[in-house]
């Protein structure tokens, strides 16, 4: 800031700058805004009168966290729970082990061209069908059961892990692979001493995280008949039997945060 | 350096005996959970439906195309209700993750030993239980419609975004804080000229990221009555109505690509 500006900004009181700079673009994104608001509220129908009849169930469902019942389903919540289990591990196991080679042909700097345009294809494709949708189809393809819950897991895994690892190999260290292809090393030897060793640690977070996502989503595969603990879920509340949904939530959220946890450990020693 | 001596000769190795040992017990392990998990969901597939999968995926192709293209006229409501639920999903979950990501911050807590914990515990909670089990909760509290899909959009995004916001907070520039704190201002000024300036681009950001991860989530909603597109694929879906399910499929994706180009693009003018 040169004297002169100081010198006219003095006297005058400060003001914060605004976050869009430009007036006129702001003002606009305002207006537009707002009349998007009133637009969206104009249209959304609440029946308030329900809302309110609804609040006591509400309030029961809130009071069965403080009592959930584990036990007079426990067969049904355990069957659903062992379910999303063993999916979730086969089609994590299977996912990450697609999504390698998917991965290092998504990776512009070590796959040619036609490679990269078939494994990014496969990336997107994967990355923009929803899991329920997928599951939808795979379930009136394969019929009801977990095996539909696997593939529908294992296509999701790739899609995520492959695009993720493809863009950590491109941003690699290109001397160190250099070195080992000056040692005269083959292919395989190239990627599993000058590639693998700078991706590893990140490889590795991915996979844990991925575990985490698919055993959420596999709780509600169960919803369009794709196997895991979601079925269960969805009768106890179609039954409002809210003792028993707190209760599969309160194990649901409980795997969750043991996951989390340990992939923190995990990551925390590998990077 | 593990070396390993034979015949006089020394020759490299990239680990000692024992660590190898290690890793081939933890790959045998690895392998034996995954056989085990496999033999589970082997059992409980009817494997005639598997092998008649590729008659019933080229039934169902057939009957898919084309698409019934007249149909989209009725596709316009039920995507602007999808938009919506999105957007002002969105909004209210940034109205309540602010709070929650200040509360969880550990420079902002007001107590670290009472109110992050409970602070963590919503982000944990609403993080792990996915918009569709809200939604099968709100529906059975408030009633179907668009208003359940809203909130239950809004629930599910809080631990999201409040989990990301709080992270921004904690790598805040102390040295700006302290600025502010030695030109006399109260608590409330501190926050407002010393840390939310340095955490608003990545406030937007994130914001960005979660509508767009919410209008993917959206479209589905509607499969357990939600609102919103997925209402049509479900009553299209259980009527057997191919082609209309395979139009609401491609409108679908579109949305889906259309709002991640318009994410990317507002998130790159902001970083």
């Amino acid at each position: 800031m040169s004297h002169r500006e100081l010198d006219d900004m003095l006297g005058k009181g400060w003001r914060k700058p605004a976050f869009v700079k430009n007036p006129l673009v702001r003002w606009l994104l305002i207006v537009g805004f707002v009349a998007y608001l009133i637009a969206a509220f104009m249209t959304i129908e609440v029946d308030w009168g329900r809302v309110y009849e609804g609040l006591d169930r509400g309030w029961a469902f809130i009071l069965a966290f403080t009592s959930p019942d584990f036990l007079s389903r426990w067969s049904d919540i355990w069957g659903g729970l062992v379910e999303s289990i063993v999916m979730t591990v086969a089609a994590s196991v299977v996912g990450i082990l697609i999504s390698i080679p998917i991965g290092l042909g998504a990776a512009r700097n070590i796959a040619p061209l036609p490679v990269y345009v078939v494994c990014r294809g496969i990336v997107a494709i994967s990355r923009a069908l929803q899991e329920i949708i997928v599951a939808i189809l795979l379930v009136a393809i394969f019929g009801f059961g977990p095996l539909a819950g696997f593939l529908t897991l294992s296509f999701a895994t790739i899609g995520f892990l492959s695009k993720l690892l493809a863009e950590d190999i491109e941003s690699m260290d290109k001397v160190q692979a250099e070195a080992i292809k000056a040692s005269g090393a083959r292919w395989m030897q190239w990627i599993n001493y000058g590639v693998q060793p700078q991706v590893m640690p990140r490889l590795v977070g991915l996979s844990m995280y991925r575990i985490d996502i698919n055993f959420r989503e596999s709780a509600i595969l169960g919803l369009v008949g794709a196997g895991g603990i979601g079925a269960t879920l969805n009768t106890a509340f179609d039954r409002y039997e809210y003792d028993t949904a707190a209760a599969i939530l309160i194990l649901i959220i409980g795997i969750v945060m043991t996951l989390e946890y340990l992939s923190g450990v995990i990551r925390a020693r590998v990077q | 350096m593990p070396v390993l001596e034979r015949e006089g000769a020394q020759i490299w190795r990239r680990r000692t005996t024992r660590e190898s040992l290690v890793r081939w017990f933890g790959w045998f392990l690895g392998t034996a959970v995954f056989v085990y998990c496999w033999q589970i969901i082997s059992a409980s597939t009817t494997w005639f439906f598997v092998w008649d999968a590729p008659r019933i995926a080229d039934d169902i192709w057939t009957r898919a195309t084309p698409p019934k293209w007249g149909y989209i006229t009725q596709l316009g409501g039920p995507i602007w209700d999808t938009l919506n639920i999105a957007t002002l999903g969105t909004l209210i979950s940034l109205c309540l993750a602010v709070p929650v990501a200040f509360l969880a911050a550990r420079n902002t807590t007001p107590s670290a030993l009472v109110i992050r914990p409970i602070a963590l515990l919503i982000i944990v909670s609403t993080r792990s239980i996915n918009s569709l089990i809200w939604a099968l909760l709100l529906i059975a509290i408030i009633g179907p419609g668009v208003f359940a899909g809203v909130v239950a959009i809004a629930i599910r995004s809080i631990g999201f975004c409040a989990k990301l916001l709080y992270e921004a907070i904690e790598e805040i520039d102390h040295s700006q804080v302290e600025a502010i704190t030695a030109t006399g201002g109260s608590r409330w000024q501190v926050m407002a000229y010393g840390i939310v300036p340095q955490i608003l681009p990545a406030f937007a950001g994130i914001a960005v990221f979660r509508w767009d991860i919410n209008i993917r989530e959206s479209t589905v909603l509607g499969l357990v009555g939600a609102g919103g597109i997925g209402l049509q694929l479900s009553a299209s879906l259980n009527v057997l109505a191919w082609p209309q399910v395979s139009l609401i499929l491609i409108v679908i994706l579109a949305a889906v690509v259309i709002s991640e180009w318009v994410s990317a693009k507002v998130r790159g003018a902001i970083i």
